[in-house]
């Protein structure tokens, strides 16, 4: 375990590393944006000094590290005056409870589906949910969530079109993000279920004469959960990353907004800590899944 | 390039995968006439397309679908189906590049890391981690936006974020298949080891990884439009499926069809790859056909 969490943070310190190495390696200077292309050198150089924009890129990766940590960091341009923690403690809650939200829609969605799939495995029940599984996979979010907001919000007029005031401006976005999750995770939990139903246990729990609905659900689905749990536990990032997106699509103040109105304004001390936090939710999260998987599964733990 | 065995069905399934089999080439056919229609639109679209993609007609601004625009018109009365039958071109074009400069650099790499072992291996495994630490599309959302919007950009970040999947895969298959039998008689009848590399193991390693790719091409034709819709991916003036949603969703009140249009031949085309994908997989191993 110890050994899982020693590669975590190296893959850490690496993508802070990437993402300093990259800005450094771009032509284009944020001095140039700051002050304008006809700017005189004097005034570019001072800027640079009061910006520590004149030192080497590690020496200001470590200082900007430091700054973060302490929640020192300041916006990049004008007005300097902004912290960005604030700013990523206000949005990240609200990508954390979207991206829960979407999960939640792909469980409600995705686990009847599956188990019906391969209780009825062959007959058009079967064929109808993984019909609709391959579909949900298809629909790209960016285009699903215009069409939500078309139908659900214009035309019905039943939820608001965007933001985020109340758990009604909820449901869209999270049914949104977790659309093509609960497709996949259908086909995962058939798969699964599939396999289990074929174990020794539910043949055994069959022969002994118990309701087919009490082996499925009792003997067959408990068992099945833990690949669906893994799946679910790695998908996170996934929803992290299309979180960006669906927060455009409905104006939901979250770390996607941060991210994207930064990189329009240029702001690159905002940019590099949100992509960092991004990172490091995803780093947590996938570390997490790994040490509960074997905690949870005494083959697994046995090894 | 494609291996003989893909096109041979697999040989006498087991009696209940049959019914299963028989649905996946049908999956397998409406998959090939997806990839066909994607690229016959993308070779031909100024024949196909009643205007230039961003042909502006003021007085259509924004017009409804029929007459004039068969699809609507969108901002400055650009015709909605001339940009989506353009859009073809940007989505193939960019998905090919992405997936072949991915699969060229991961499967090298990745097989030179099986094959050599040590600290090579290491080190680039290493650094695959760096690059999965990076959830989704996050790491191509950050390539592109230090880089400005260019579909070379968008190739180049594609690219960057997405050879660790086929290096993954290369070296796990490499290093299964470096102990065979007939590598090691490549060996002892004193082949370099280039030539067993390139020509002993990674051969037989084409299944999988051809399964890898075509999945890939779904994955990285939604990247390229979530990018462009994002404002990342095609510059603006370019005719993009992402784009023009990201133009629609402004006009969702008036406007409807803008969005409405280039998002279906999206979804059409990621299923038909994405069955493309299944049909590839089962024809590559029979075993799988149960499922």
């Amino acid at each position: 375990m110890m050994r899982r969490l020693g590669s975590a943070a190296l893959a850490l310190v690496g993508a802070l590393l990437l993402v300093s190495l990259f800005l450094e390696l771009v032509p284009g200077d944020p001095i140039e944006v700051m002050l304008g292309e006809q700017a005189a050198t004097v005034d570019r150089e001072a800027m640079r000094r009061a910006v520590g924009l004149d030192k080497p890129w590690y020496e200001q990766t470590w200082v900007f590290t430091q700054q973060l940590a302490t929640g020192e960091l300041r916006t990049s341009l004008p007005p300097f005056q902004r912290k960005v923690v604030p700013q990523l403690s206000a949005a990240l809650p609200n990508t954390l409870i979207l991206a829960g939200a979407s999960m939640l829609v792909a469980i409600l969605i995705a686990l009847p589906l599956g188990v019906a799939a391969a209780a009825r495995k062959g007959t058009g029940v079967d064929h109808a949910a993984m019909g609709v599984a391959v579909a949900g996979v298809a629909l790209p979010r960016f285009w699903l969530g215009p069409m939500l907001i078309i139908l659900f919000a214009i035309k019905l007029d039943w939820l608001p079109v965007s933001g985020a005031e109340s758990f009604r401006h909820l449901i869209l976005p999270a049914v949104t993000l977790g659309t093509a999750l609960a497709a996949f995770l259908s086909r995962i939990t058939r798969a699964s279920m599939l396999e289990t139903m074929r174990e020794e246990f539910v043949i055994v729990a069959k022969a002994k004469g118990l309701s087919p609905q009490v082996v499925l659900w009792k003997h067959a689905f408990r068992n099945a959960l833990l690949p669906i749990v893994t799946v679910l536990g790695l998908e996170f990032g996934a929803l992290l990353g299309g979180a960006i997106v669906t927060e455009k699509v409905f104006a939901w103040p979250g770390m996607g907004t941060l991210l994207l109105t930064a990189i329009e304004k240029r702001d690159y001390n905002t940019v590099r800590a949100t992509v960092l936090v991004f990172t490091l939710c995803y780093v947590v999260v996938n570390t997490l899944t790994d040490v509960t998987y074997a905690l949870v599964d005494p083959r697994v733990r046995k090894r | 390039m494609i291996e003989p065995s893909s096109n041979t069905p697999p040989a006498a399934p087991a009696p209940p995968a049959r019914r299963r089999l028989k649905l996946d080439s049908w999956g397998g056919r409406f998959g090939l006439a997806v990839a066909f229609l994607l690229v016959f639109t993308a070779l031909f679209a100024p024949l196909l397309s009643p205007y230039p993609p961003s042909a502006i007609d003021l007085p259509h601004e924004l017009a409804k679908p029929g007459g004039a625009h068969v699809l609507g018109a969108g901002e400055n009365g650009i015709d909605v189906l001339s940009h989506v039958i353009y859009g073809a071109r940007v989505s193939l074009i960019v998905s090919l590049f992405a997936v072949g400069l991915s699969a060229a650099v991961g499967i090298t790499l990745g097989g030179l890391a099986g094959y050599l072992g040590g600290f090579y291996d290491e080190a680039l495994m290493r650094f695959v981690d760096i690059l999965l630490a990076f959830p989704g599309i996050l790491l191509a959302i950050f390539i592109t936006s230090v880089l400005g919007p260019s579909l070379v950009n968008v190739v180049f970040a594609l690219t960057f974020s997405g050879w660790t999947g086929y290096a993954r895969l290369t070296r796990s298959l490499v290093l299964s298949l470096r102990e065979r039998d007939y590598v090691q008689a490549a060996r002892a009848l004193g082949a370099g080891n280039g030539r067993i590399l390139f020509r002993h193991i990674l051969p037989n390693a084409a299944g999988p990884l051809l399964v890898q790719a075509t999945f890939a091409i779904p994955g990285a034709i939604l990247a390229e439009a979530s990018l462009s819709f994002l404002g990342l991916g095609a510059p603006p003036g370019t005719a993009s499926w992402g784009a023009l949603v990201d133009q629609g969703t402004q006009y969702l009140l008036v406007a409807p069809h803008i969005a409405l249009y280039p998002g279906i031949a999206m979804a059409l085309t990621v299923l038909g790859f994405n069955f493309l994908g299944d049909a590839v997989r089962d024809a590559m191993d029979p075993k799988r056909v149960e499922r």
